[in-house]
């Protein structure tokens, strides 16, 4: 996308989204739910109180962790869709390094943490060197990884770290309160998870765009081939991206076991990795924007738990809307481009 | 031997609508254009094709639906991504996220509730004959329909001439241009009839294989496996056919591994088709390392063995083509 003057962008930005409200109004339609109705209970449901705001807080830090984290190979031009299954590898390992512990502090906490960036990594690395040394497309090798990864917590959950006596899809045994992030206020997210957050759109800023690792980065992915002949190094940089990038999501997984949760569940990624790759790809992959369509993003996955209990209908519009709003700005991005070599045709 | 046709019987209907997807990306694959969309095609297929046949109280209906909403998100991929330059891969993953929680939405009426299925085909005289009658005595019509798709795409692909055109707008675009043919259109086209084929393998889990519909369905990820698959099977139809077979025998074997393991939970068997998805594509792409190829060129036997193992994509798979840039 290239950056002309700010009143066209604005511009074309605004028919994204009204392109994207009236494609929502359309799905909403078979339905039968009412659109205006429905929207405001999907914005309500996310900002209507503190507690809701807290717990939209508790979903931006995870959502942030992987969209910052993403950015990092997607300079290089790589696809980590496997950022799923580094979510649910880093609460594993988070997990696992706790369960020694009936109780305990800070140590055990920051010990848990880094367990849970190393499984994140780890997970990254082995699709990473699928890629390198196998030739098995990322996509298919991170996503192929992430139903493991479902796989390996589901035998968990109902093995070896069954709840005594029951096994259940509602998981472990919840950690001791002793292990818990400490909240901020009354609310349901933790400080420790805002601060990491912050710390990691930070790092990755001074990443990519202030170290000379970072210009290198960029030089793989602008031309690959180039950057083979300086002697870059593309397969290296390509394994570090992933582990950085499956690092941060590793936090995330951690996040949700240490500060949501406090324990494991199969559905402890919450999909994030999913929606951190349309956040990405909704932010053209420009840092700044990402925190931003993040919290977006947040307040409405919050406020579509209120859709079923009070429109009796499915949650997954949250998602709907998500998709819709990147798929929209995709067709305006296009026609732009049409419209632009249409001019220069003429 | 009963139990042995049963069996395959059992793997003839579990691989069906793999076998419809598989052959939809393969077609659509070989005009250059990658429809990633389909696990979230499959799904929203599935759900429309539920919900037709039960609103309708008619399940061929309902078919005709699924095959609809296919196309429609191949069409809505084509669109973005040959017409307006966006990138292919990105928009088909957009659209597989949108249409499986669009699918969860919009089935949340039709959710656990009983419909019609296609039912049971019997030939009539077969039924007696052994071996053949427990396999296709009484089958579902979706197993006829994928074996008459696997005769159809490959004759089409390599017999006619508009199967020419295919190959040529998906390996050389720019010398199909300067022979006159409309690649643009001709790759929307196929965009569309293997999206109606993805939809088709929609309809067929919710209105034969897994009758119903609800949230989970239980086909979620036979999208991700058919994209895996149209690599195993070298772009090629019949080998794309007998790779989904093969992988639909790994699925019923599941289900007697599970017997056999009953101290591995359950759930663990649902996610075993992606680690040998993983590793199906391992075996087939490293032939294509410099390392493998190193050890092959030195060893004769290995050579010939690999000529029949080695693949090639379609050479302009993924790649814009504007005809305005010339040739």
């Amino acid at each position: 996308m290239n950056r002309d003057s700010l009143l066209p962008q604005i511009g074309w930005l605004l028919a994204a989204l009204a392109l994207a409200l009236i494609l929502t109004v359309i799905v909403m339609l078979p339905s039968g739910a009412p659109p205006l109705e429905t929207i405001y209970v999907l914005f309500k449901g996310g900002l209507g109180s503190m507690s809701k705001i807290g717990r939209v807080l508790a979903g931006w830090v995870p959502l942030t962790l992987c969209a910052v984290g993403l950015l990092i190979p997607f300079t290089a031009r790589l696809w980590n869709i496997g950022v799923e299954g580094q979510v649910i590898m880093g609460a594993i390992f988070c997990t696992a390094a706790l369960r020694p512990f009936d109780n305990g502090g800070i140590a055990q906490i920051i010990l848990a943490i880094f367990a849970s960036m190393l499984g994140g990594a780890l997970w990254a690395l082995l699709a990473g060197l699928l890629r390198v040394f196998g030739r098995v497309h990322e996509i298919f090798s991170g996503l192929g990884l992430n139903f493991v990864a479902l796989g390996v917590t589901l035998w968990l959950i109902f093995g070896p770290w069954k709840r005594p006596g029951v096994a259940s899809m509602s998981g472990t045994q919840p950690l001791d309160v002793s292990l818990w992030l400490p909240r901020l206020g009354t609310l349901s997210v933790s400080w420790i998870g805002l601060a990491l957050a912050f710390a990691a759109i930070l790092l990755v800023y001074i990443l990519l765009y202030r170290t000379k690792w970072g210009l290198k980065m960029r030089a793989v992915g602008e031309n690959p081939k180039a950057a083979t002949l300086f002697s870059l190094g593309p397969r290296r940089r390509l394994l570090q991206a992933f582990m950085l990038c499956g690092a941060m999501a590793g936090l995330a997984g951690a996040t949700q076991v240490l500060g949501v949760y406090h324990r494991l569940l199969p559905s402890i990624s919450s999909n994030y990795g999913y929606t951190a790759l349309l956040v990405g790809m909704m932010a053209s992959f420009r840092l700044p924007l990402v925190p931003v369509i993040c919290l977006f993003f947040a307040i409405l996955n919050v406020g579509s738990i209120q859709l079923p209990l009070q429109l009796g209908l499915d949650s997954s519009l949250s998602g709907v809307i998500q998709g819709i709003m990147v798929l929209s700005l995709f067709i305006v991005q296009g026609l732009r481009l049409w419209l632009k070599q249409k001019k220069a045709a003429n | 031997m009963e139990m042995f046709a049963l069996t395959i019987a059992a793997v003839l209907i579990a691989g069906a609508p793999l076998v419809l997807a598989t052959l939809g990306e393969t077609l659509t694959e070989k005009a250059g254009i990658i429809n990633l969309s389909l696990d979230g095609s499959i799904l929203l297929a599935a759900m429309a094709a539920f919900a037709v046949s039960t609103t309708f109280d008619s399940p061929w209906l309902g078919a005709v639906a699924g095959m609809g909403v296919g196309a429609g998100i191949a069409g809505l991929l084509g669109l973005i991504g040959i017409y307006l330059g966006q990138s292919q891969l990105a928009v088909g993953f957009i659209l597989t996220l949108l249409s499986r929680d669009l699918a969860y939405f919009l089935g949340h009426n039709f959710s656990r509730q009983p419909g019609p299925d296609l039912g049971l085909w019997t030939i009539p005289g077969i039924g007696n004959v052994p071996f053949l009658g427990p396999i296709f005595g009484s089958q579902s019509p979706v197993v006829y329909m994928g074996l008459a798709a696997i005769f159809c795409c490959w004759w089409w692909m390599y017999h006619t001439e508009g199967g020419m055109r295919l190959r040529a707008v998906g390996e050389s675009p720019r010398a199909a241009f300067g022979r006159g043919i409309r690649v643009r259109l001709v790759r929307l086209c196929y965009c569309l009839a293997g999206g109606a084929l993805v939809g088709l393998a929609g309809a067929a889990y919710s209105l034969a294989v897994k009758p119903g519909w609800g949230r989970p369905q239980g086909c979620e990820g036979a999208g991700w496996i058919a994209l895996a698959i149209v690599i195993f099977g070298g772009w090629h139809p019949v080998r794309a056919a007998l790779g989904a077979f093969f992988f639909a025998a790994l699925q019923v074997s599941g289900i007697y591994l599970q017997e056999m393991f009953p101290s591995i939970p359950a759930p663990v068997f649902q996610v075993a088709p992606f680690p040998m998805m993983i590793l199906t594509l391992l075996a087939v792409n490293m032939g294509r390392m410099g390392w493998v190829q190193d050890i092959v060129r030195r060893h004769p036997f290995l050579k010939s063995l690999s000529k029949g193992w080695s693949i090639e994509a379609p050479a302009a798979l993924g790649q814009d083509f504007d005809s305005k840039k010339g040739l």
